[in-house]
């Protein structure tokens, strides 16, 4: 695909685009110490000149004056609450003379458009993606938000403390699943289209020749982002490894650090666990069903008909960790971990899955 | 068929929790419809010992007359639910138990002392009697209530998730106090309800919920310490509105005792 250079001015000519083509358009912005990906009409909601400095359990954003405007790495959240939703109403059943009607609400139309995609962000997507419509009963309501998405990734120059998507193999640069990538740089951005709708999208911009230069000094920024990631995953398939220390003290040892709030779950891109839950309307008439996020350190996941499976923290812990770094790979044919670092810095007391499983490892 | 009766009964408390029912808006009226309102004295209704299907009781256990009151309400009650931290937990004025010099307060705070007949402690009301259903919060909100009513009213368990804080924080998207202000929150222990109200606001929630369904306190105590705060600041994190619930209550005392 060749490539393009979009100078930074051109960077609402994007946004007016695809609002004009009826997208939603998403967008990171600094919010609260972190990023946030919300709904952006004007170029300068987006974080210009933010630094982001993330470390086990911390996140704080520093505005730093610079002229980027994606120099920080990830916030709490990207695709996955604007896929698989947080919580939504299923279906609803409501009394009738002769008995019952289900109904079913209206599935989302607005398109969304996402700009600031990171790689990790899009390896997650693929297995959500596999996840949720890859079987024989895909799930319309993450269907109908996924079809009409479109994505702008934006590689990764500033990866935090907390990254580690080069050892996993699925970044800092996004090779495939998006429909445009960026690659940012002082004035603007390298632009390359990986779909139609991207290269439909470039046809429509303001764009510049992109010289040899700057292509390298693109290339060699996201060089350097790989290369100073301080943390790595000890393997891509720990399957057997794992499998085979399930008694390790370890995990004894890491229950009792763990507060069991589920946070790592609720951040991490490729888990998918749900609840489904009744409301039942007062009047008798009705009942909601909705599903929503659940987690693995909860008491109803491991809860079956009479007994809870899982009681002690450290097995929670535990079935997290196997589950996504082991059976993830018997289940996707890969592991569970995309190395965004989101479970490390999210996490309030800071436990970090890459020292977890370097130490199961010994 | 008969419709369903139900009392709301008040104990030691502020009658925050009571306001559930009162601020229901529209709901309250389906609910009159639903079932007949045979006591509920904040609101009109005077029948205390009424035969009911469901007894709501909100407010602690505090005086000799309360643990009569409460008997005969368990009596005339199919089901008894308590709403809010004071009727489940023993509540803010719990802090007293335990507290040797509490008897002298009286005599400090009130001008005539002689008219004040208190329990030296505050008791939840499982302490006294069976209770079916405990409704967490400080106070309980509508949604709480109601849908604990809906259930019932369907013969269906009431839901009542024991969940974190932080799990509805991050389904409603707030970002993590703790995290990025380093705020002594106590979400990761705090059981929800509240629809993480204080996170929302960008505040460190303060446990008005009581204990988490698994909550490690031990661990949540160590990290407040290692973050900066006092052992005794430590301590007043767990003995607070839910200062009776385990395991708050045995963290929050060892770290006062050990500021001591």
């Amino acid at each position: 695909m060749p490539k393009h250079f979009l100078p930074h001015s051109a960077l609402q000519s994007l946004i007016d685009v695809l609002a004009g083509q009826g997208y939603a358009v998403i967008a990171p912005q600094a919010r609260n110490g972190s990023i946030v990906y919300e709904e952006a009409r004007q170029a300068d909601e987006l974080p210009w000149g933010v630094s982001l400095n993330q470390a086990a359990g911390s996140s704080r954003t520093h505005q730093d004056g610079h002229s980027r405007c994606f120099a920080w790495a990830n916030g709490p959240q990207a695709l996955k609450p604007l896929v698989f939703a947080p919580s939504e109403p299923l279906w609803r059943i409501a009394r009738t003379e002769s008995g019952f009607a289900v109904e079913v609400d209206e599935m989302p139309k607005r398109p969304l458009a996402v700009i600031g995609v990171r790689a990790c962000d899009l390896a997650a997507l693929a297995i959500q993606d596999r996840h949720f419509l890859g079987g024989p009963h895909p799930d319309p309501h993450y269907g109908a938000r996924r079809e009409d998405m479109l994505l702008v990734a934006v590689n990764c120059t500033h990866p935090a403390s907390t990254c580690f998507c080069a050892s996993t193999g699925d970044g800092p640069e996004a090779r495939s699943g998006f429909d445009l990538a960026l690659t940012e740089l002082d004035d603007g951005f390298i632009a390359q289209a990986g779909s139609p709708a991207g290269e439909r999208l470039l046809a429509a911009l303001p764009l510049q020749e992109a010289q040899s230069e700057k292509i390298e000094a693109a290339a060699a920024g996201v060089r350097r982002a790989a290369e100073s990631q301080t943390r790595a995953i000890p393997g891509t398939n720990l399957r057997d490894a794992l499998m085979a220390r399930l008694d390790h003290g370890r995990w004894q040892e890491v229950g009792e650090r763990c507060l069991a709030c589920g946070n790592c779950t609720m951040v991490c891109p490729t888990c998918f666990c749900h609840a489904e839950v009744e409301q039942p309307g007062l009047d008798g008439s009705d009942s909601l069903h909705i599903r929503e996020w659940d987690s693995c350190f909860g008491e109803r996941h491991g809860y079956i008909h009479g007994k809870q499976l899982r009681p002690e923290i450290s097995q929670r812990y535990r079935q997290w960790l196997t589950h996504k770094l082991a059976s993830w790979h018997d289940q996707f044919g890969r592991s569970g971990c995309v190395g965004c670092g989101r479970c490390i810095a999210w996490c309030p007391v800071g436990i970090d899955i890459t020292e977890e499983a370097t130490a199961l490892l010994k | 068929m008969s419709r369903p009766r139900i009392a709301v009964h008040k104990f030691a408390s502020c009658d925050g929790c009571q306001l559930a029912f009162l601020n229901a808006g529209e709901s309250l009226v389906t609910l009159a419809q639903r079932v007949d309102i045979l006591h509920f004295a904040e609101a009109g209704w005077i029948d205390q010992f009424a035969e009911v299907d469901i007894a709501f009781v909100e407010g602690s256990i505090s005086t000799e007359h309360d643990i009569e009151r409460i008997r005969a309400v368990r009596a005339s009650a199919r089901y008894l639910v308590t709403l809010g931290v004071c009727a489940t937990a023993g509540g803010l004025q719990a802090l007293r138990n335990g507290v040797k010099e509490s008897a002298s307060w009286v005599a400090d705070i009130y001008a005539s002392p002689q008219y004040i007949e208190c329990l030296p402690e505050s008791r939840p009301i499982s302490a006294h009697v069976k209770v079916d259903l405990e409704i967490w919060g400080c106070p309980v909100t509508t949604e709480q209530v109601l849908g604990a009513t809906a259930s019932l009213l369907n013969g269906v368990t009431p839901a009542n998730p024991g969940e974190p804080v932080c799990v509805e924080c991050k389904r409603r998207g707030y970002t993590c106090v703790a995290v990025t202000q380093n705020a002594p929150c106590m979400g990761p222990v705090t059981r929800t309800g509240c629809g993480a109200l204080c996170p929302g606001v960008g505040r460190a929630c303060y446990g008005c919920f009581g204990p988490a369904e698994l909550p490690n306190a031990a661990a949540m105590a160590e990290h407040f310490e290692q973050s900066g705060l006092s052992r005794r600041d430590v301590a007043r994190r767990f003995l607070f509105i839910t200062s009776t619930a385990q395991p708050f209550a045995d963290i929050g005392q060892r770290y006062k005792e050990q500021d001591d």
